[in-house]
C-alpha cells in the first residue's frame, strides 16, 4: 500500500524498530524503505551506526548497539525519513524533523500525527533545536502517550487548522 | 501574494520598481521578472491566443514555451517570465501576433 | 563580425557549470551562454535537501548547490567568460552559434562546443488545459522559490514524480493548501520517502487517477478528476470536483534538443530518456565532431547526474581542444564509475535502457 498511498503500514514500521529493550535509550528509526541512490545518513553518522555500503542504492540498516542517539541523521536526512524513538515509563519520546512554520516552542502541546495525516493524540515539546549545521531542519523533541510508540510521525499545530 | 515567511528561505524587503499594465499602474520589486510582478499583483491573465482569444497565462515560467509572451515598451512577443522587471515599463496583454 | 573562443558551453544548469569548471582547470578557455538572468539552472529554486552522495553534495539544499558551483565557476575568472540573458538562437554545422542578448544578436566560432541546455516540463492533454493558474510544476517552484510569489491559495498537484512530489511539499512550506495529488498510473512515481512525507502533512495522494478538465472562464476556479481502469479508461461516474486557484502540472520532463536538432546531428526519440535524444558514444559526443552534450538534454534524470556529466564532458571536451588535465585519466574512471554507481539501482533502470538503446546506434569512430 505504501507505493500507492505514501502510508507505511505497522508491518513496515515495526520492522525499522529496534527491540524495545533497547528503546531504553533513543535509537535512530530509519524509514526508508526503498532502494534509491543516496548515503547521507551514513556519512553523517559520526558512530558508524548506519551501514549503506559502495552501493548508495541500498536500503540503511541501524547497527543498533552503534548507535546514541545523538540525532544527527535525522536532520541529515534530505527525506526527512528519520526520527528517534526513546520508551519512558507510559510515555514515548521522540526527536523528529520539522521543516515547517510555525516552529513549535518547548512546554507548547501540539497534535500527534500519524503517517496518514491525522490526529491521533497530543504531543508534548519537550525542545525545538536549531543550529546552523542542521541547515534549517529544526529537531524537535515530543513526547506522547506509549501506545502512540509505532503510530506517531509527526506534530502539527492546533492553532493552524 | 507574496511569501512573508518561509521555514527555509528568506525573501529580504526590495527596492519598489513601478510598472504600467494595461495602462493601470502597478508595483513590483527589484528582482521581479515581469511575470512575476504581475502574478504578485494577481493577474494572471496576461494575454490572448491568437485565433481563438483565449485567456494566456504563464506556464513554463524558465523562458521556454511562450505562454507569458507580452508587448513590453513596444516590443511584441516578449518573454515575461524571464525578462526582469525595470522602472517604468509599459506593459500590454499581447492580442494578435504583434508586429515588430 | 565572428569572434572565436575555444569551448562554448550552452546552458548555465548544473552540467554546464561543472562542465565549465572542470574544463577550465585543464587550462581551456570558456565562454558560458545562459538563458536567464542567473547562473544555476533549475538547482537555485530548489529548497530541499539533496539526495545521492556527498561527492554531488548530497544533504545540501539545492540552491545552495547552486551557490557552490557558481563559486567553483568564478574562481576561474581569467579562464571562464559568463553571458546570462543570452539565449543562443542558432547551432550550425562548423560550430557556429548565434546568441541574442537585450536586443543584440552576435556570432561565435569555436573549437568545441558543450550543450547543456536541460530539460523542459511536458504538457497534458485535457479540456480547457490551456487556462492561466494552470502551471509547470517546475514553474511554480520558480515563481515561488525564487521571486516570492505564491502560485495560489489552494493548489492540486497531477503527477507523483519527485518533481510533484518535492514541490507539492514545498507549496505547503510556502503556506499552500494542496489539496491533493493525482497519478494517472496504479503507483507513486518518485521516491516514496517523498510521498510519505506529504502524507502526514494530511496531503491525500490518488492513484489511478487524473484530472479530467478544468473549469473557470478566466483562470481556473475548479478541476474534474476521475479514476482510470487498468486499461488507462475513464471510469465514468467516478468524477470528482476539486475546488482550486492553481493547478501543476508534473507529468515528466522532455530534454530541450532543438538546438541540437538544428545542427543536424542524428537524433533519437527514446522513451525512457524523455523523448528525442542525440546519439553519443561514450565521450558523449554528438555524431558531429567536437559537439557534445551533458546532463538532461541527454536523457531526464537528477540533478547529481547531471553535475558528473558536466565534470566528465568538460574533461573530454578540453582534452579535445588540446589541453590535458594533469589528472585525465583517474578522473574520467572516477565519474565513469560515479555514473554507473548512481544509475544502479531500481531508478536508474529506465536510464540504463534507455542509453543501451542510444549507444546501440553509436557509429563508431
Amino acid at each position: 500500500m505504501l507505493d500507492k498511498t505514501g502510508i507505511a503500514s505497522l508491518e513496515q514500521v515495526k520492522s525499522r524498530f529496534p527491540k524495545k529493550e533497547f528503546l531504553a535509550k533513543a535509537k535512530a528509526i530509519i524509514e526508508c524503505y526503498q532502494d534509491i541512490p543516496c548515503n547521507p545518513c551514513q556519512t553523517s553518522c559520526p558512530f558508524g551506526a548506519i551501514h549503506i555500503g559502495d552501493d548508495i542504492n541500498v536500503q540503511p540498516k541501524l547497527i543498533v548497539e552503534k548507535c546514541t542517539g545523538c540525532g544527527i541523521c535525522v536532520t541529515s536526512c534530505p527525506g526527512l525519513a528519520i526520527m528517534l524513538a526513546k520508551i519512558e515509563p507510559s510515555k514515548a519520546v521522540f526527536k523528529i524533523p520539522y521543516e515547517l512554520l510555525p516552529v513549535p516552542k518547548k512546554n507548547e502541546i501540539w497534535h500527534a500525527i500519524n503517517r496518514a495525516g491525522a490526529i491521533i493524540g497530543d504531543a508534548l515539546i519537550e525542545s525545538a533545536i536549531l543550529i546552523p549545521k542542521q541547515d534549517k531542519t529544526v529537531l524537535v523533541t515530543v513526547k506522547t502517550d506509549l501506545n502512540l510508540l509505532y503510530e506517531f510521525v509527526t506534530i502539527r499545530s492546533k492553532d493552524h487548522e | 501574494m507574496r511569501i512573508e515567511k518561509h521555514p527555509i528561505l528568506t525573501f529580504e524587503t526590495k527596492k519598489k520598481i513601478n510598472f504600467t499594465f494595461d495602462g493601470q499602474s502597478f508595483i513590483g520589486y527589484e528582482g521581479d521578472t515581469i511575470q512575476s510582478a504581475l502574478h504578485a499583483c494577481g493577474i494572471k491573465k496576461l494575454s490572448e491566443s491568437i485565433e481563438h482569444h483565449r485567456p494566456r497565462g504563464f506556464y513554463c515560467a524558465i523562458g521556454n514555451c511562450a505562454s507569458c509572451d507580452m508587448t513590453v515598451n513596444n516590443q511584441p512577443n516578449v518573454r515575461t517570465c524571464i525578462t526582469l522587471l525595470e522602472e517604468g515599463m509599459v506593459v500590454l496583454s499581447q492580442k494578435g501576433k504583434g508586429v515588430l | 563580425m565572428m569572434t572565436n573562443k575555444e569551448l562554448i558551453i550552452i546552458g548555465g544548469g548544473p552540467a554546464g557549470l561543472t562542465a565549465a569548471k572542470m574544463a577550465a582547470e585543464a587550462g581551456c578557455q570558456v565562454l558560458i551562454i545562459e538563458r536567464s538572468p542567473a547562473l544555476g539552472g533549475q538547482l537555485i529554486k530548489q529548497t530541499h535537501k539533496f539526495f545521492g552522495s556527498e561527492l554531488t553534495y548530497a544533504k545540501t539544499r539545492g540552491f545552495d548547490i547552486a551557490k557552490l558551483l557558481i563559486d567553483d565557476v568564478m574562481k576561474f575568472k581569467d579562464k571562464i567568460e559568463i553571458m546570462c540573458d543570452a539565449t543562443v538562437v542558432g547551432l550550425y554545422p562548423n560550430h557556429e552559434i548565434t546568441v541574442y542578448q537585450k536586443g543584440v544578436y552576435s556570432k561565435f566560432k569555436a573549437t568545441a562546443i558543450i550543450t547543456a541546455t536541460g530539460a523542459s516540463e511536458k504538457f497534458l492533454a485535457f479540456e480547457n488545459n490551456d487556462l492561466p493558474g494552470i502551471y509547470g510544476a517546475g514553474a511554480v517552484q520558480t515563481l515561488m522559490n525564487l521571486y516570492g510569489v505564491l502560485p495560489g491559495q489552494s493548489i492540486v498537484m497531477v503527477g507523483s514524480g519527485n518533481i510533484g512530489l518535492i514541490v507539492s511539499y514545498q507549496l505547503m512550506q510556502a503556506g499552500v493548501k494542496v489539496k491533493a495529488l493525482l497519478e494517472a498510473a496504479p503507483k507513486i512515481g518518485g521516491y516514496l520517502v517523498h510521498a510519505s512525507k506529504l502524507r502526514r502533512l494530511g496531503v491525500p495522494i490518488y492513484t489511478s487517477t487524473t484530472i479530467k478538465k478544468a473549469i473557470g472562464k478566466d483562470f481556473v476556479e475548479q478541476i474534474e478528476t476521475v479514476e482510470l481502469n487498468e486499461k488507462w479508461e475513464m471510469v465514468s461516474g467516478t468524477e470528482k470536483l476539486i475546488d482550486v486557484d492553481a493547478v501543476c502540472i508534473s507529468v515528466g520532463l522532455s530534454p530541450l534538443h532543438q538546438l541540437l536538432s538544428m545542427a543536424a546531428v542524428e537524433m533519437k526519440f527514446v522513451n525512457e530518456l524523455g523523448g528525442m535524444v542525440p546519439l553519443i558514444n561514450e565521450n558523449h559526443e554528438t555524431s558531429y565532431p567536437n559537439l557534445f552534450v551533458a546532463g538532461d538534454v541527454i536523457g531526464i534524470e537528477e540533478a547529481s547526474s547531471a553535475m558528473i556529466e558536466g565534470y566528465l564532458v568538460g574533461l573530454i571536451a578540453a582534452n579535445r581542444i588540446g589541453y590535458h588535465h594533469p589528472h585525465y585519466e583517474t578522473l574520467l574512471q572516477s565519474y565513469h564509475d560515479q555514473l554507473s554507481n548512481l544509475r544502479s539501482g531500481p531508478f536508474g533502470a529506465k536510464t540504463r535502457i534507455g542509453l543501451a538503446k542510444l549507444r546501440g546506434e553509436t557509429h563508431a569512430r
